[in-house]
């Protein structure tokens, strides 16, 4: 979680990650954010996220990003 | 049929509404699907039943290909299921692997033939005329004839709303229609057939295929909307049109001041013509009890281009966001190619390289969308020069917000709004003039020549309107203004709603003002909906 929540941050230091729910509902991060950072997710945690993944559902916290790297860590 | 109009500002289409809501609600429930279908299919055959022979291959195709792509999905679980013991995960792995790939070349079968329809009607004339150009330089005899083909009503919209619905069924995000009826009337759903919105399968079906009861609410706040669209149509944006027209069809008299005025009318003009027509097919399908997407959220306050593009014409840019950024954006070739640049010139060129790849590609395609010339094109790619231009700024905007704190303040936030909506304005006068260079040397009048005082001495009695005109559109305007001001804090139809006697003066003035205000006879278009001719 935490390595996420360092790369969350780094694309916008000025958000508070851990406590934030509602990161794509109020546009705290944008398209041009998800593409960024999936492209370092996959890197950092050897992953790939695959399009169908992404829905607000999954975007909307730290905490369910860190589900679904989790989820997606399990399956491959 | 021929000779009976059937748009949405025509008598016969009202009186085609008429029947229609009436026979919705006197059948038995569980056949007003089948009745939309049928109404839909009537609807297509006054604009041209052989037209709708195009819109019949992308439901059948889509409808197969659809189940298929189900079929192989289910043939996959039930095999994994019942051998998950036998398989090792090399073997589940591998087996996944041909499942996908046998997938995949279903889906860009029928997406090839769904899109390919769509190519060969709106761009063969734009490929070919490029051809001549380049033609001519080698030999100016030469030159291949344009084809003339007609644009069937609706193909950009039903085009991508199937192809979305594919790609959705290929993601397994839910399962296929089994019923090709329902699935027909999906695609074929006459209110958005016009000028969108691009509906989401998930999403409409919740409504579509339900049955309705008379619902008091449905009915008043469907024909109220009906009603406000009606007069944004008909009261501002085909008097506005009459402007615009006059000051695009003269270029030698119209410089300068005129060109900017034209920008101005014209955002209003667009606004209340696509705006207005959404309405009208949102009002009707309320009336229905269907629910569909909205496609506008007051655009016209957004403080960035993007942020415009996320309120205009919501339904396209999430369209191509989910179906084209996003699969573009994490592509193999897009991967590798922001790895290379990584390597070679660093994190950040690499970080940014998806990202501007996808919206330049993006950009490209949504002016492709909006018409076949490089009008579009080129606006299209000055959009995403804009977008991408703000992003690589916006580290220097935040150090001067962190200085000067007045990124909250009510004249900031006004100074954002009113640059967007003239940067809006500007990129928009390519939909305008013919010709790229043309346009750019039209805009460049406003620099070079702009010449106010020919405005103020008698320059708006040029232009096709007369004073009563220029009142009633300040009015109306004035009216579309405070309303959008007014919805900032929730629905009007709602508040309105509560006061029975204020909601039936809304509407009778709204009906009131369409019949005395609208914009009809000689030198007026009341027929054409912008949108519908992309």
């Amino acid at each position: 979680m935490e390595r996420l929540i360092g790369i969350l941050s780094e694309l916008h230091p000025e958000v508070d990650f851990e406590n934030s729910d509602k990161l794509i509902d109020n546009n705290i991060i944008d398209s041009f954010d998800i593409v960024t950072l999936i492209a370092e997710i996959n890197d950092e945690f050897d992953i790939t996220i695959p399009v169908e993944e992404i829905v607000p559902e999954n975007f909307n916290s730290a905490k369910a990003l860190f589900c679904l790297i989790e989820r997606l860590q399990n399956n491959e | 049929m021929n000779g009976v109009s059937m748009q949405f500002t025509s008598y016969s289409f009202l009186l085609f509404l008429l029947v229609l809501f009436a026979v919705y609600y006197l059948i038995p429930k569980r056949f007003q699907w089948m009745l939309l279908l049928v109404a839909s299919y009537v609807f297509y055959s006054f604009v041209g039943i052989k037209y709708g022979i195009y819109m019949l291959a992308t439901t059948v195709s889509t409808f197969f290909t659809g189940r298929k792509l189900n079929s192989l999905s289910s043939k996959q679980a039930e095999y994994l299921a019942s051998n998950k013991d036998a398989l090792s995960k090399e073997e589940i792995k591998e087996y996944r692997q041909r499942i996908k790939s046998i997938r995949k070349r279903w889906i860009l079968l029928c997406l090839l033939f769904s899109f390919g329809i769509l190519a060969v009607l709106k761009y063969t004339d734009f490929g070919i005329s490029n051809i001549n150009s380049v033609a001519k330089i080698f030999n100016p005899e030469w030159s291949l004839p344009v084809k003339n083909f007609i644009i069937p009503l609706g193909i950009s919209f039903y085009t991508f709303q199937s192809a979305g619905y594919l790609i959705d069924i290929y993601r397994e995000k839910y399962k296929y229609e089994s019923n090709f009826l329902k699935f027909a009337l999906f695609i074929s759903y006459f209110p958005q057939l016009v000028q969108g919105p691009i509906s989401r399968f998930d999403d409409l079906k919740k409504t579509l295929f339900e049955e309705h009861s008379l619902d008091r609410e449905n009915i008043s706040f469907g024909f109220q909307r009906i009603l406000w669209g009606y007069f944004k149509k008909l009261v501002i944006a085909d008097r506005l049109y009459v402007a615009v027209k006059t000051i695009i069809g003269d270029t030698q008299e119209f410089t300068g001041v005129f060109v900017l005025l034209g920008m101005l009318f014209y955002a209003i003009e667009l606004y209340a013509d696509f705006s207005g027509g959404i309405d009208i097919t949102l009002g009707i399908s309320q009336a229905l009890g269907i629910r569909q997407a909205e496609n506008f959220n007051r655009p016209f306050f957004s403080k960035s281009i993007a942020e415009y593009w996320r309120r205009w014409h919501i339904t396209l840019g999430t369209w191509f966001k989910d179906y084209m950024y996003y699969p573009v954006s994490l592509s193999k070739p897009v991967t590798r190619l922001s790895k290379f640049c990584k390597d070679k010139f660093g994190k950040p060129v690499g970080k940014r390289v998806p990202v501007y790849v996808s919206t330049l590609l993006i950009w490209f395609t949504t002016g492709l969308w909006h018409g076949a010339s490089w009008n579009f094109v080129v606006w299209g790619l000055l959009n995403a020069v804009v977008i991408v231009v703000s992003h690589e700024l916006s580290p220097l905007y935040e150090r001067f917000h962190g200085r000067y704190h007045i990124s909250h303040t009510f004249i900031f936030r006004l100074f954002q709004v009113v640059r967007t909506f003239w940067l809006m304005c500007f990129l928009r006068t390519l939909d305008c003039y013919p010709g790229v260079g043309k346009t750019f040397r039209m805009v460049g009048t406003v620099f070079t020549n702009l010449n106010i005082r020919e405005l103020l001495q008698g320059g708006f009695m040029k232009l096709g309107l007369t004073v009563p005109d220029y009142i009633v559109i300040i009015a109306a305007v004035g009216l579309l203004l405070a309303v959008s001001l007014a919805q900032r804090t929730g629905s009007i139809r709602e508040k309105i709603a509560k006061k029975p006697f204020v909601s039936y003066c809304v509407n009778f003035a709204l009906f009131l003002s369409i019949i005395v205000f609208g914009a009809y006879g000689v030198g007026y278009d009341a027929a054409q909906f912008i949108y519908s001719r992309f």
